[in-house]
């Protein structure tokens, strides 16, 4: 019989990531189940890369607590894990006469979840803010700690972090059933059995239907929300230094327009509900209504390039708030529900997660801290340090040091888009014309699937 | 000073400048970013370079090898994988490369300076994603240059059976790309009403037996690791077609993330610096050539453009080229741009002439107005054909007026 995990994270995106990491620094042994290739294939890998204060979160939700104590621990541990903090601040601004009159209660809303010092500002103090405005603005307030991460290299680093201090991370491993014995589950994937005492859910946009696989029940249903971006070259991040976010409503917390940690612009997200989980089509019309959107927010837009465009899928469910919930007495935790907020409420929502499992377990008395590379902006690139080996991703000036050692290590890339996401290779204006053929050769024999095969016969 | 001139880009036009700058006695750097020196033509494995040239029929390996080749014994100094991340002026250039840089620190960043500058980084294919494709992001989704560069340079194949969107004569070029390694496209999709390109390249895929879709678009890309075909859409219906990857051609546009954060001028039109007839920047001691000026011309163009270029920049090193330049003052919605964007009084013009591209199909006229005297030329031309006209060499502004036909 397999020797038996503490515990069984099933899902490698932010929250999977992040739960991995608090288990492990809490003294339990974990391991991680990842069905893609590689991990941050689901709804973590398209976001808006925003590490908010939760000060529009609803005040007493369990999502506005998790996202306070993840933003509080983000702060904490950033520096020491090697992860940007790009001190943007976000504007939250009126458009309307009846915006306008929602500005107070938003304010009173951000100080009920402890975010004290959003100031409001006119109109012409708004735009002295931020030049580039359209002149349409009636008023606005600025919540000073809204900042910007990178919306990879922060899962990346904690499951890192949790694998230098015994973590073990299976990729390419479905889970396809399980039960429990009286004493761990037995999981069956599709790389062998797996045991352990506790299994916990953070399928994402599966959530749902592993709890249904596994305990034959569900407490809610995921209903994938699409949001699809545009992503502007570099010279456009010049025209907005804060995040500039619209008046939320019911649904959705609106389009925002904010610089990237690449140093590019974004657009996006929409809110479009679909059955589909697992793809995230882009719809030229509504690419074109975002340009425009972000036109009528910045006019001087207009004349920039876009870059790139992408799709994400949010598991949002009937209920607002978060869906954690223990079963079969603690021994299997339910995290769903973790739409929109999850990069930022991840490590307070492993550290919930972790009190309601309450294990018992000693801390790891000293654990490793290991870094992730910056491949961010807000830091010195690796292309300015001696002995880079030359650049192969031209556009986003990603060396080829960068790219072997994103490849090498506990948790090299297996995929192109994993590349991309540890490393921003092809993430650039050109898209690959000029790298692919020069990637495909670095990449020989380490991805899943390859990029490209040596013809019959040779 | 580390060179007299250095030259960025050592494709067709920065080779065949310094060939020209080498034979007048200048010091000559090029730097270039690839492993190997030749630009683009180093990944066309196929006919027909050199003509002009060399007077014989070469593929572009060959042709690119040969003018490196002529640009080293001319005693140009060549430094590939070398990156300019920044142009100031000086002229100054702020380069990486992996090993030392010569009059810079080891790695990491270093500068140069020189008495003149030439910019020389082409084009490239605009990608799927600025073009808004609609759909999912698969593997398999290429341009032409990432294709080639696959199948030439490395001898993979990406994909076996993939479209070809798009019908300018690079587009050409990807089937015979794929032809080389056996892979079979399916078919050919072109927005337009008819190939871009002119016959009797427009003829082939007809010849090979590829599909022609015209007045046809991508309406999605369909896959999740691997592109399992797409949407296309004719005249309001839409029909599935299988395939494992979508190249995606043309749309040629200047490679000039260089001039982002430079002082240099640069042209909305073009998406490149705004030159006069010299090819001389706004910064005098900044030139440029070839495909930066301009998507798309053909190597060989670009070649006879860098060399006429050299010429003015001996001149303007000579303190011989006219000071002072006025806009080029060019109207009309189907004008899509113009080149040169200013022009200096003084004769022998280095650019071909005056060059455009219209947005839209077009036919009409260019009226082409200098020193009070009106020439008008008939045009019909589509979309990324090139259009070329005598660029007047009196002094005086120069005005174009784009004029459809009633």
């Amino acid at each position: 019989m397999t020797a038996a995990h503490d515990v069984a994270v099933i899902g490698g995106g932010v929250i999977g990531c992040a739960i991995a990491r608090r288990f492990t620094l809490d003294g339990a042994q974990v391991v991680l189940l990842e069905k893609a290739a590689d991990i941050l294939d689901g709804a973590s890998k398209g976001n808006s890369a925003i590490l908010h204060t939760g000060f529009d979160a609803p005040p007493g939700s369990l999502e506005a607590r998790c996202i306070a104590e993840g933003y509080a621990e983000y702060l904490a541990i950033h520096a020491r894990l090697g992860l940007p903090l790009i001190r943007a601040g976000a504007l939250v601004i009126a458009w309307t006469e009846a915006e306008e009159a929602l500005l107070p209660a938003l304010m009173d809303q951000a100080r009920a979840n402890g975010v004290d010092d959003v100031e409001p500002l006119g109109a012409a103090a708004t735009r002295a803010l931020e030049p580039a405005l359209a002149p349409g603005v009636r008023a606005s307030f600025r919540v000073p700690r809204e900042y910007l991460i990178d919306p990879w290299s922060a899962p990346l680093a904690y499951l890192l972090q949790a694998v230098a201090n015994g973590a073990v991370v299976r990729r390419g491993c479905a889970v396809t059933g399980g039960a429990h014995d009286g004493t761990a589950w037995q999981l069956a994937t599709t790389t062998g059995p797996v045991r352990a005492r506790l299994v916990i859910n953070a399928a994402g946009n599966h959530g749902d239907t592993l709890d249904r696989l596994l305990l034959g029940e569900q407490h809610f249903t995921i209903r994938p929300r699409k949001g699809q971006f545009v992503v502007y070259d570099k010279p456009a991040a010049a025209l907005a230094g804060h995040i500039l976010l619209p008046v939320p409503n019911a649904v959705t917390k609106g389009i925002v327009v904010c610089r990237t940690a690449w140093g590019n612009l974004l657009v996006g997200p929409t809110a479009e509900d679909q059955d589909d989980r697992d793809t995230a089509t882009l719809v030229p019309a509504t690419l074109q209504a975002l340009q425009r959107r972000g036109e009528e927010i910045l006019p001087a837009l207009a004349g920039h390039e876009v870059t790139a465009i992408y799709a994400g899928l949010r598991p949002a469910t009937e209920f607002k708030d978060y869906q954690i919930r223990a079963h079969r007495g603690g021994s299997y935790i339910t995290v769903g529900g973790i739409r929109s907020t999850g990069l930022s409420s991840a490590l307070g929502t492993a550290r919930h997660v972790a009190a309601l499992a309450a294990l018992g377990t000693t801390a790891r008395p000293a654990p490793v801290w290991p870094g992730v590379p910056n491949i961010s902006e807000a830091a010195p690139r690796d292309w300015q340090c001696a002995g880079h080996g030359g650049i192969v991703c031209q556009c986003e000036m990603v060396t080829q040091r960068e790219v072997r050692a994103a490849l090498d290590g506990p948790l090299g890339a297996r995929s192109l888009a994993g590349l991309k996401r540890r490393t921003r290779v092809t993430m650039g204006r050109c898209q690959g014309f000029y790298c692919t053929a020069a990637l495909a050769r670095l990449t020989e024999g380490r991805f899943d699937l390859a990029m490209a095969e040596a013809p019959d016969g040779r | 000073m580390d060179a007299d001139v250095i030259i960025v880009g050592a494709g067709p036009a920065g080779l065949s400048a310094a060939i020209t700058l080498r034979a007048a006695g200048l010091r000559v750097t090029l730097l270039d970013r690839e492993a190997q020196a030749g630009g683009i033509p180093r990944h066309c494995g196929h006919y027909p370079y050199g003509l002009r040239e060399y007077r014989r029929l070469m593929q572009g390996p060959a042709y690119a090898a040969r003018l490196v080749a002529q640009a080293r014994a001319a005693g140009a100094e060549i430094r590939t994988q070398t990156n300019v991340v920044a142009l100031h002026p000086g002229p100054r250039l702020t380069v990486t490369a992996p090993g030392r840089v010569a009059g810079g620190v080891a790695g990491g960043v270093a500068e140069l300076t020189a008495r003149a500058v030439l910019l020389a980084t082409g084009a490239r294919e605009t990608p799927r994603a600025a073009r808004l494709i609609g759909g999912t992001k698969p593997g398999g989704i290429l341009n032409t240059g990432a294709l080639q560069g696959l199948v030439y340079l490395g001898g993979q194949r990406p994909f076996r059976r993939p479209v070809i969107l798009g019908t300018e004569l690079v587009a050409f070029s990807a089937i015979l790309t794929c032809r080389h390694l056996g892979i079979c496209p399916v078919a050919m999709v072109e927005s337009g009403p008819r190939a871009t390109a002119r016959w009797p390249a427009a003829l082939f895929p007809r010849l090979v037996g590829i599909p022609l879709h015209l007045e046809t678009e991508v309406a999605e890309i369909t896959g999740r690791d691997r592109v399992d075909g797409v949407v296309l859409r004719h005249r309001g219906t839409t029909r599935r077609l299988a395939c494992d990857g979508v190249v995606v051609t043309g749309g040629f546009r200047p490679e000039a993330a260089l001039l982002a954060e430079a002082h240099l001028a640069r042209d909305a039109g073009t998406g490149g610096p705004q030159v006069d007839q010299y090819g001389r920047c706004s910064d005098p001691a900044y030139f440029a050539a070839g495909n930066l000026l301009r998507g798309v011309e053909t190597a060989g163009a670009c070649w006879a453009e860098g060399r006429a270029v050299a010429r003015a920049m001996l001149r303007g090193l000579a303190g011989a080229l006219p000071e002072g330049s006025t806009p080029l003052t060019a109207s009309g919605d189907a004008l899509r741009y113009a080149v040169p964007q200013r022009t200096a009084p003084g004769e022998g013009a280095a650019l071909a002439g005056l060059q455009l591209r219209v947005n839209r199909p077009f036919r009409g006229r260019a009226l082409v107005t200098a020193g009070g005297a009106t020439l008008a030329h008939a045009i019909t031309a589509l979309p990324e054909r090139r259009i070329i006209l005598p660029l007047p060499s009196g002094p005086g502004p120069v005005t174009l007026r784009l004029e459809d036909a009633p």
